[in-house]
């Protein structure tokens, strides 16, 4: 039986399905480990209540520990304590902006953004700071959709819960 | 009424409410008066439909007959949704299904931010993940009640109009009965009356801001928390069960 920092290192190269640069450990949805005898118990919690890609991050788990000859496992869903942003590696948030997607600011800092206030986001693209918020609902339920009012490319805002 | 069967049908009624809510806004989706509302509703849709699954789950856990979600969303028949009156009303135009959410919002924002405290450890976690995405839906249901409200001489009439429909259902949304009274006493329901005040409040701050006024006839349609509902809600379960109806073991 492999060690529980061996499954994890293993689950850690799963990429979020509709993020693929980043894995679902540094999302913070990879919970814990539990191992017990030669039963394995995978803890997950959501992003969003409604977050489709919950589904497949739970077949790639289990077809991921299959392929290592762990055959007896449980994926349990946890609501509580709830997913934030916060969670998110500071590293995982670099990845982000290389990918385009401005990465969450601080839970605490992000309210001025979205309420249209004050601090303004940086364009993933460019860096400028002179940027608006179109939507507070974007291409998937974590993101607000922004625009670049210098390079005028539109841009994802991973928002912070 | 035993504690159990008051929980399986607290959890049904604010599930069956999240999930025929999202339905209805769902209708929207690639109808939306713009992109960005058409994505926006559709978000919410998810985000209700979710919090609605995770309800259901547990409701099964609680009724122990080895029912799972999709039995209890797909295999139950009118009489068995106690659904709020309000979530099924008909989408209406835009404006109307803004107001109706924006009710919704405004309930749901100071319900589960007071579901959080229950003794129901699982009820208590969804009220935590929920109370996130509520916050944001209320910010943006707000912000359009207004804008289209205090916006042209069109939006503001159709507003009013909405307003004018829907209010009277408001009021069953806070009604109570023996499944209240059994789950307050231990400290698992929410009494509906400490919400009450800062629904209205808040309600009559957006509506004040939004320049429409509350139909002066207080007369308000109940009905639901004994299951018995509009003519919208047979319709509504006629299209969302019909596959799940017409093929029931299929697997996805
Ligand atoms: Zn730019």
């Amino acid at each position: 039986m492999l060690s529980k920092e061996q499954i994890t290192s293993l689950l850690s190269a799963i990429p979020d399905p509709e993020i693929p640069v980043i894995n679902i450990k540094e999302l913070g949805v990879l919970r814990d480990v539990v191992v017990n005898g030669n039963e394995v118990e995978i803890i997950i919690t959501p992003t969003y209540s409604g977050c489709p890609a919950m589904k497949q991050i739970e077949d790639d788990i289990i077809s991921s520990l299959e392929r290592n000859g762990i055959e007896n496992v449980k994926v349990k869903m946890v609501y509580h304590p709830a997913w934030t942003t916060d969670w998110i590696t500071d590293e995982a948030k670099e990845k982000l902006r290389k990918y385009g997607i401005a990465p969450p600011e601080k839970t605490t800092a992000d309210k001025g953004a979205l309420m249209g206030k004050k601090r303004a986001l940086e364009c993933p693209r460019c860096g400028s700071k002179n940027t608006v918020m179109i939507s507070q609902f974007g291409s998937t339920a974590c993101k607000a959709l922004f625009q670049c009012s210098d390079c005028k490319e539109p841009f994802d805002y991973f928002k912070c819960i | 009424m035993t504690k159990q069967e008051a929980l399986f049908n607290y959890c049904l009624r604010l599930a069956d409410t999240s999930l025929i809510l999202a339905q209805r806004n769902a209708e929207w989706c690639g109808h939306g008066p713009f992109l960005e509302e058409d994505l926006a509703l559709t978000n919410l849709s998810l985000d209700l439909i979710g919090q609605a699954n995770s309800i259901y789950q547990y409701a099964a856990q609680v009724e122990g007959k080895a029912r799972n979600e999709d039995d209890l969303a797909y295999h139950r028949s009118e009489r068995e949704f106690l659904n709020t009156l309000i979530a099924e009303q008909s989408n209406g135009d835009y404006a109307k299904t803004i107001l109706r959410q924006f009710f919704c919002d405004t309930f749901d924002f100071y319900f589960y931010a007071e579901l959080v405290k229950s003794k129901d450890e699982t009820l208590s976690a969804i009220a935590e993940k929920s109370i996130k995405e509520i916050t944001y839906h209320l910010r943006h249901t707000s912000s359009w009640v207004e804008r289209l409200g205090d916006g042209t001489e069109e939006s503001h009439t159709r507003m009013q109009d909405a307003l004018n429909e829907i209010w009277r259902f408001t009021g069953e949304m806070f009604e109570m009965n023996e499944v209240d009274t059994i789950l307050i006493k231990e400290g698992i329901a929410v009494d509906l009356n400490s919400i009450k005040s800062k629904w209205e409040s808040k309600s009559k701050e957006i509506l004040d801001r939004a320049t429409i006024k509350i139909p002066a006839n207080a007369f308000m349609q109940r009905g639901s928390r004994e299951a018995k509902h509009t003519e919208h809600l047979g319709f509504i379960l006629a299209e969302m069960q019909s596959l799940p109806r017409a093929l029931p073991d299929a697997k996805w």
